[in-house]
């Protein structure tokens, strides 16, 4: 699923603040909404489907049956301040057109989180706010962009105090740990995250699988929604079935900071699941080291003949051929693809998907944090999937076994028949 | 035990001094807990959880390393090294009385002496243990120790997997080898007469002309008090 011919509920959040149609400018730091970050009332609210506008006068979006009333221009023209975690979190806590829906490690959880949850923003610990990790240099705000590493050097506050600190190691240090601890010589390979954040979604459920494919079930003739046992919806005519977990135990990836992507362009193998992006870095790669991820599953629609992603019309006016209006996946598909100016065969199916999200906030306490057996193990462990590195406890050499044991059963064997052999020559002659 | 053994005269001799006792002991114990951490390291079971496996034998193997280091001192300063000096003669009557003799309950063909307390075989073995498998399995042991300080060394060519796999090769043989050795020490003049004499330092033996000069120590300055 992708933006084009969905921009006006897009960039509610993503950059095209204002957008109108496919002229807008997408480089002009112009069009960018200056309050959404800054304003401190918390009535500073966008309509879901207004290209990042709020409403002129209340307006109610059918989507979540809530009425939008026009901002206090005055009141919050003059709140302005630093942003804060709820000024961020507006955007980044309900990626994906709601709470708990793309991260599982931020979601509207993370505004007033508990140590338990974060312990770095926790409100009844360091109450850190976004922008203590994410720091600005002329607004430029300290991240990561899928293309682009959040760091490159590997610098902490102690080298230089003007460094970025939006790596653990900007203010922990490469070797955090006491002097001594096996941890610390983990830190060349495995990132702080793998081990600090046991478990994502840990108070609100997060969707691990979208599937499209389900979509367009009526009700009585009528769209309908249907809540699971988390109190999450499980289907919605709209967008097909989810599945919602808890307590998520990462998958875990070489990782140099770096993530690719499928682009609609490029063809996809659609005999097995397509992965739309993927963490970049291996074992050989000196910046790369092991992170934990979140793996969003799904069903979507691709081109069966051009062997692409294909990108449906969700989002429109009545008349439009919008899937969220006809509910006709093919008249959604051509008008989509027609708008994004990409070719479509007019035969689709559906392909499973995955997508993976880096796992980085919601870091634990340290007494929760991941134990050696939990990777060190050779059952079920963290590091199953993880290859071209030999871990004690899970890689032995089998080989080496088999003669092993073969030579300590042979060792037995030969002094128990030995033993044997004198007690039966003593009782002879005793006897 | 046997007909033979029982009609000779016993006389007890001070075979081990109180360091040699008391460094078998330490070594053995330090072994054993070597083998049941090393082994739940290497993934083969589950006992104490891999932390503490791990940990308690990154620090036991390095006490062992320490402790080796005072043993190669003593063993060098005493002159007891010569008692490790690999010999071919009586080796075949050795084997023979294991494989045959012992059964027919005749006597051991080179009884234990102060002045040579290993038999051909015995001398074979220890001296392969000591200076060959023993140092190879530290030698294995602190690189596997030191993995992440090996590109500091010069060291960035060694394997891992390597590694690993020689120090968990080593560990078999170790125990292959405990498992023949507290066998071998039942079959003394009685089931407990080696293992007193390992506890004690005094062992009852034969009493026997059969020491040849060659299997003498010869006595240098290095071990007073003998005589």
């Amino acid at each position: 699923m992708s933006i084009q011919s969905n921009e006006a509920r897009c960039t509610s959040c993503h950059i095209g603040y204002g957008w109108k149609d496919k002229n807008f400018d997408f480089k002009d730091a112009s069009k960018v909404d200056c309050l959404v970050c800054h304003e401190q009332t918390g009535t500073y609210k966008k309509f879901p489907a207004g290209a990042g506008n709020p409403v002129k006068e209340p307006t109610l979006f059918p989507g979540d049956g809530i009425t939008y009333l026009p901002p206090e221009w005055n009141k919050v023209a003059q709140s302005v301040g630093r942003p804060t975690r709820d000024n961020c979190g507006v955007c980044h806590f309900y990626g994906g057109g709601g709470d708990m829906v793309k991260h599982g490690d931020l979601d509207s959880s993370m505004h007033k989180p508990n140590k338990a949850l974060d312990v770095h923003m926790a409100v009844d610990g360091r109450n850190f706010d976004c922008t203590r990790c994410h720091t600005t240099n002329s607004h430029q705000v300290a991240g990561r962009i899928y293309s682009t590493p959040a760091a490159t050097a590997r610098t902490t506050l102690a080298q230089d105090d003007l460094t970025p600190r939006i790596t653990c190691e900007s203010c922990h240090t490469a070797t955090p740990h006491k002097p001594g601890v096996k941890a610390n010589d983990h830190t060349d390979k495995v990132s702080c995250q793998s081990c600090h954040i046991p478990e994502f979604a840990r108070a609100l459920p997060t969707k691990m699988r979208w599937d499209w494919s389900t979509a367009g079930k009526m009700k009585d003739g009528k769209p309908y929604k249907e809540k699971g046992p988390l109190g999450t919806p499980v289907y919605d005519t709209q967008k097909g079935n989810f599945v919602w977990e808890k307590n998520v135990r990462p998958a875990y990836f070489w990782y140099n900071g770096t993530i690719d992507a499928v682009s609609l362009k490029d063809p996809i193998d659609p005999t097995k699941p397509v992965a739309l992006n993927w963490p970049v870095g291996s074992p050989q790669d000196p910046n790369a080291r092991i992170a934990p991820f979140k793996i969003h599953t799904g069903k979507q629609p691709y081109d069966t003949v051009h062997k692409t992603m294909l990108v449906p019309h969700l989002f429109g006016p009545p008349d439009s051929d919008a899937y969220w209006r006809k509910y006709d996946w093919q008249l959604a598909l051509a008008s989509g693809m027609q708008k994004a100016g990409l070719p479509y065969s007019g035969q689709f199916d559906f392909v499973e998907t995955s997508y993976v999200y880096p796992t980085t906030h919601m870091v634990a306490p340290k007494e929760k944090s991941v134990s050696c057996n939990e990777c060190h193990s050779r059952e079920n462990g963290r590091m199953a999937g993880i290859k071209g590195v030999y871990l004690p406890g899970r890689d032995g050499n089998r080989v080496i076994e088999v003669l092993g044991w073969a030579a300590v059963l042979g060792s037995l064997a030969g002094v128990l028949l030995h033993a044997l052999g004198r007690a039966v020559s003593r009782r002879r002659k005793e006897g | 035990m046997s007909a033979n053994a029982t009609d000779c005269k016993m006389v007890n001799i001070y075979l081990y001094t109180r360091y040699e006792r008391f460094w078998h002991w330490l070594q053995s114990a330090l072994i054993m807990i070597l083998l049941v951490t090393g082994f739940e390291t290497n993934g083969i079971y589950t006992l104490l959880g891999f932390k503490a496996a791990a940990e308690i034998h990154n620090f036991v193997g390095i006490t062992w390393l320490i402790a080796f280091a005072f043993f190669v001192f003593w063993v060098f300063t005493t002159g007891e090294w010569r008692q490790y000096i690999p010999t071919t003669k009586k080796m075949l009557l050795v084997v023979r009385y294991y494989v045959y003799g012992i059964f027919r309950g005749e006597p051991h063909p080179v009884p234990k002496r102060r002045e040579a307390k290993h038999n051909p075989l015995q001398r074979l073995v220890y001296l392969s243990l000591a200076a060959f498998l023993l140092p190879i399995q530290m030698l294995s042991g602190l690189l596997y120790w030191s993995y992440n300080s090996w590109g500091e060394w010069g060291l960035g060519w060694l394997s891992l997997p390597v590694v690993a796999g020689v120090h968990l090769a080593g560990g078999f043989a170790i125990l292959s080898f405990l498992i023949v050795h507290i066998y071998m020490i039942t079959t003394g003049h009685s089931l407990g007469a080696h293992t007193r004499a390992m506890i004690c330092g005094w062992e009852e033996v034969e009493e026997r002309e059969s020491v040849e000069e060659w299997e003498i120590k010869p006595r240098g300055r290095s071990t007073p008090g003998e005589a």
